[in-house]
């Protein structure tokens, strides 16, 4: 059997002595559609920072395709495939919404070397990023700056960024938090038209969003992982309810 | 908002021209203009022109990437004095000069840039005047190079490509730093546009995320700061050509300050806003320092707090925003 595209090894993350994230080992394979949920404070964000660099490990190991990316840098987890969105949306604010998609695009390409001339209108450019901003119903914003933008039209710029980057393994960090309800569909619309081999991890508190979406689901609670497992399990589960009535959230279970 | 956008849209579409042929030819008519306006003084405006690509190079790294310098002058200086040293030693071919101007800066803006791209905010504009300062002590102890506080004078170059001379009236020296900033403008203009432009300008936003769409932050920062500092490398190689001294004044620290100042009344993080703010306030000093020769200075303060108060941005944006809001009045519905 070939390595897991993403696998995590006992992860741990501290700050000033409190461990967030607590020896949580999971794997991603090709395909993977995984929900990642658990209360507010669990530590999911800080999961995704350490997964993509903004972050040092405290502990443990991460490894892309079998290899230990653990020192690897921002950039160079960008480049082997390894893409993730933010919670609190962090765009290009004074460009457009065409040159956000367009620089992720070019930038892939490995043509922000080129110091000549504007590349954007060029026509294998631009078909890449009208057919991203099409796919999440934006095309029309191309030639509005971001700061004009609505929340909602924010949050799917952020994922227009992480598509145009061809990711291997993608990671949203509540992409669809801020975005109305009737926009949203587009998310789990542009998630279902991605290659098939891409492994998308979701963080997400919308439940019927993570039905509709995961194959498997993943329940962090205090830094832990308290679960792993079908989607329809997950209700179901003791551990699970009693991470969301807040046993675990006051810090002071013992296991 | 779409209301903005549309004129954006069209205003680059319905141009029938390159926007680069229009800066050419404005340019070329502003050129004429001085030199209608200034026939005895070319030289006060071969000197503005100097300054004017130090104020673009400070634009470069400063309106298109964030960083915050107080130290560009040492750049334009160390150009100067390596076109002074390689004139006296008997280059004299003033395109060769401007070669030479251009490596030295570039080659100091590189080593700028290393050190001061490495920090953000505060450490990084302290680090930024230190590397100014340096150079600039640097410049009065070795005197052997730079003439010290006398400065290196007696640069005499030879005639342009071989035929123009450089006149008593400065009439060659003032066409040939022109024609040299219109080329460089133009190639600017293609250049901030380009894909390395447009990564620079995300730096500026959001370095985190820049790096999170995988770009070499540190790297591309550095790089910019070597283009940076050819640019300031042609000015100070036009300032040494055409003036025939240099003085510690060229790498002093007030130099980088009113640099600064300079781009931001023009605008930050546009070329234009570098252009038009470098000429307006050198245009300004020059004809307020002759007519109040006591109180030029507090005029100048007074005006700046003006520009500052009104047009926070810059001349050129609140330019552009009021033409955004007259045009679609004049110009119909469509
Ligand atoms: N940079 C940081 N420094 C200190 N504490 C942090 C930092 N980032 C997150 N935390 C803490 O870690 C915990 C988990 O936060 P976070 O990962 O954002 O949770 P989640 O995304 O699951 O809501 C919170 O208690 C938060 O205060
Ligand atoms: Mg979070």
């Amino acid at each position: 059997m070939t390595a897991p595209l993403l696998e995590l090894r006992d992860v741990c993350k501290s700050f000033g002595g409190i461990r967030v994230n607590d020896g949580v080992s999971f794997v991603v394979r090709e395909g993977d559609r995984i929900a990642l949920i658990g209360p507010n404070g669990a530590g999911k964000t800080t999961l995704v920072n350490v997964i993509s660099g903004g972050l040092d490990v405290s502990q443990g190991s991460i490894l892309l395709g079998g290899h230990d990316i653990t020192d690897f840098s921002i950039p160079q987890r960008v480049d082997a495939g390894l893409i993730r969105t933010f919670q609190i949306t962090r765009l290009f604010t004074n460009l457009t919404v065409a040159e956000n998609v367009a620089l992720a695009v070019m930038q892939k390409k490995g043509i922000t070397r080129k110091f000549f001339s504007s590349w954007i209108d060029r026509p294998n450019i631009r078909d890449q990023w009208m057919q991203i901003l099409g796919l999440l119903g934006i095309a029309h914003l191309a030639a509005a700056r971001v700061s004009q933008l609505a929340y909602g039209q924010q949050r799917l710029l952020d994922l227009a960024l992480g598509l145009a980057l061809e990711p291997k393994v993608l990671i949203l960090d509540e992409p669809a938090a801020g975005v109305p309800s009737d926009e949203s569909g587009r998310i789990i619309e542009a998630i279902d038209r991605l290659p098939p081999k891409i492994a998308v991890m979701m963080i997400e508190h919308d439940m019927d969003l993570v039905f509709k979406f995961a194959k498997r689901v993943l329940v962090l609670a205090n830094g832990r992982l308290i679960f792993e497992g079908d989607p329809s399990a997950v209700t179901h589960d003791s551990e699970v309810r009693r991470a969301y009535l807040g046993t675990y959230a006051d810090g002071r279970h013992t296991s | 908002m779409s209301d903005r956008l549309a004129m954006e849209d069209r205003r680059s579409s319905r141009l029938p021209f390159p926007a680069e042929l229009g800066a050419l030819v404005a340019m070329a008519l502003a050129g004429l203009l001085g030199y209608l306006v200034f026939p005895d003084d070319l030289a006060f405006l071969t000197r503005l022109i100097g300054i004017v690509f130090l104020v673009l190079s400070l634009d470069l790294v400063t309106g298109y990437c964030g960083i915050a310098t107080l130290g560009q002058s040492a750049i334009f200086g160390v150009a100067a004095y390596a076109v002074g040293n390689a004139c006296l030693a008997g280059l004299v071919d003033p395109v060769a000069l401007l070669g030479v101007g251009m490596v030295a800066g570039a080659v100091m803006g590189l080593a700028s840039g290393v050190l001061v791209a490495k920090f953000q905010g505060l450490p990084q504009l302290v680090l930024s005047i230190a590397v100014g300062q340096l150079v600039a002590a640097m410049a009065n102890k070795l005197s052997s190079v730079t003439g010290g506080s006398d400065g290196l004078a007696g640069i005499s170059p030879g005639p342009v490509l071989g035929i123009f001379n450089f006149d008593l009236y400065g009439r060659t020296g003032y066409v040939f730093s022109l024609v040299v900033l219109v080329i460089v403008f133009v190639i600017l203009l293609r250049f901030v546009r380009s894909p390395f432009g447009l990564l620079c300008r995300a730096i500026k936003d959001d370095s985190l995320r820049a790096r999170m769409i995988g770009a070499r932050v540190y790297p591309r920062l550095i790089l910019m700061y070597g283009i940076s500092g050819a640019v300031a490398g042609i000015g100070g190689a036009l300032t040494a050509i055409n003036t025939g001294v240099v003085g510690l004044d060229s790498v002093s620290f007030e130099r980088s300050a009113e640099t600064l100042v300079m781009l931001v009344i023009g605008g930050a993080g546009t070329l234009w806003g570098a252009l038009i703010g470098s000429v307006v306030f050198q245009i300004f000093e020059h004809y307020v320092s002759a007519a109040n020769p006591f109180h030029w200075m507090t005029i100048l303060g007074l005006m700046l707090i003006v520009v500052v108060l009104f047009a926070p941005r810059g001349l050129v944006p609140l330019a552009v925003s009021v033409v955004d809001r007259i045009a679609p009045r004049l110009g119909g519905k469509s």
